[in-house]
């Protein structure tokens, strides 16, 4: 399967950069599901989980809003504070 | 001429002030090091927002363009923010940034536009105060803060959203010190409002795939420019930290080499004076056991 070139990263630092197979975010009108491929999207984020899906990990950040932008190179995530948190924590 | 006593002492005093910038110039080297860490790891955000920032604005034209993006259509009452740093001992560092910040409000003032200033960083503001101390706004005193954070440039662009919102500034210029290299450290003016759309930023290719936007283009634009203040605020309070303590290092370096020079130089007069000391009581000696 393809994979995602994805970025988070917060003002002070990058906190994430590579290619994964999907990445959940919550977006101001919902959560959405980013996949390689997707079509070109932008969107503001309100408070809540980032998963990170790559195989069989799962990372999870915790942002307070932010914004995404999807184009042809991947997704990019500008998140205002982002913190790394527990997965079970989530799931 | 002095004593030999006055002469030992001043080099043990030359000594101890060397083995302090000694040890300021290695304080500063370290913390260069971390400072310039962070400008770096800042980068990657500044330098996204501004490309979202520049799709966009392409995008947004006329009447729906926000007023951060568009300005408010006059150009008389300015905002000068400056920033400098809070400490001194770095050579010409924060005098640099207040000539800059006085040329450019001394400018503005001859066009006869009405200025007003933001002063960020202790040494501006003692420098700015006697000349233009009617017209601050607000003080910023970032010393508290050991590393520069969000939580510092939020203060600041928060004031300067108020003032815009209320009508009372029509354009927002940013003073601060680039941080080229570490022995380049160059006073800029950056306009912060109506927004500059960053030339270098490139304008992502789709592929003739149309962008989707949530909630819509003009929602989108209007929570990120005031986003983008901050940012570049911070991202100059970055720079300028790193500026200050490559500055910091290289006065230092200086210095310590000065001192080592003088030194050298009050060593050789020491020693001259004490041969000259012996070879006169010689003389004495020898005369006196002639005149015998």
């Amino acid at each position: 399967m393809a994979k995602l070139h994805f970025s988070l990263v917060a003002p002070e630092r990058q906190l994430f950069s590579g290619d994964v197979d999907q990445v959940d975010a919550p977006g101001a009108e919902g959560d959405f599901g980013v996949l390689a491929g997707h079509a070109p999207f932008m969107t503001t984020l309100r408070e809540g989980i980032v998963t990170i899906t790559d195989g069989t990990t799962r990372r999870a950040f915790s942002i307070q809003g932010g914004f995404a932008d999807v184009t042809g190179d991947g997704l990019t995530i500008l998140a205002e504070q982002a913190v790394e948190a527990e997965v079970s924590a989530v799931h | 001429m002095a004593s030999l006593k006055e002469m030992r002492n001043r080099i043990a005093s030359v000594k101890a002030t060397q083995k302090i910038t000694k040890a300021m110039q290695m304080v500063a080297a370290a913390k260069l090091r971390r400072a310039q860490e962070a400008a770096e790891q800042a980068r990657p955000y500044a330098q996204r927002m501004a490309a979202v920032i520049a799709n966009l604005a392409a995008g947004v034209t006329g009447d729906a363009a926000p007023r951060l993006l568009a300005g408010t259509g006059r150009d008389h009452n300015h905002l000068v923010i400056v920033a400098t740093a809070d400490r001194g001992l770095a050579g010409g560092f924060n005098t640099q940034i207040v000539r800059a910040a006085r040329e450019k409000i001394a400018a503005l003032i001859a066009e006869g536009k009405d200025v007003r200033i933001i002063c960020v960083g202790k040494k501006g503001r003692d420098q700015l105060k006697r000349q233009y101390g009617d017209r601050f706004v607000e003080t910023f005193d970032l010393s508290a803060n050991r590393v520069m954070t969000l939580g510092a440039a939020q203060p600041i662009a928060d004031l300067v959203l108020a003032e815009y919102e209320t009508g009372k500034v029509d354009v927002v210029t940013l003073i601060y010190s680039r941080f080229k290299s570490v022995i380049a450290q160059i006073p800029t003016a950056k306009q912060l409002i109506p927004a500059m759309v960053e030339e270098g930023a490139a304008v992502t290719d789709l592929g003739g795939a149309n962008y989707e936007y949530e909630p819509s283009e003009e929602a989108i634009l209007e929570t990120l420019l005031p986003r983008n203040i901050t940012i570049q605020i911070l991202s100059a309070l970055f720079e300028n930290n790193a500026g200050f303590y490559a500055a910091q290092m290289s006065a230092m370096d200086n210095a310590t080499r000065n001192a080592g020079e003088m030194i050298n130089k009050y060593t050789l007069e020491y020693n001259r004076s004490r041969q000259a000391m012996i070879t006169k009581e010689l003389i004495e000696i020898i005369s006196g056991a002639e005149a015998i």
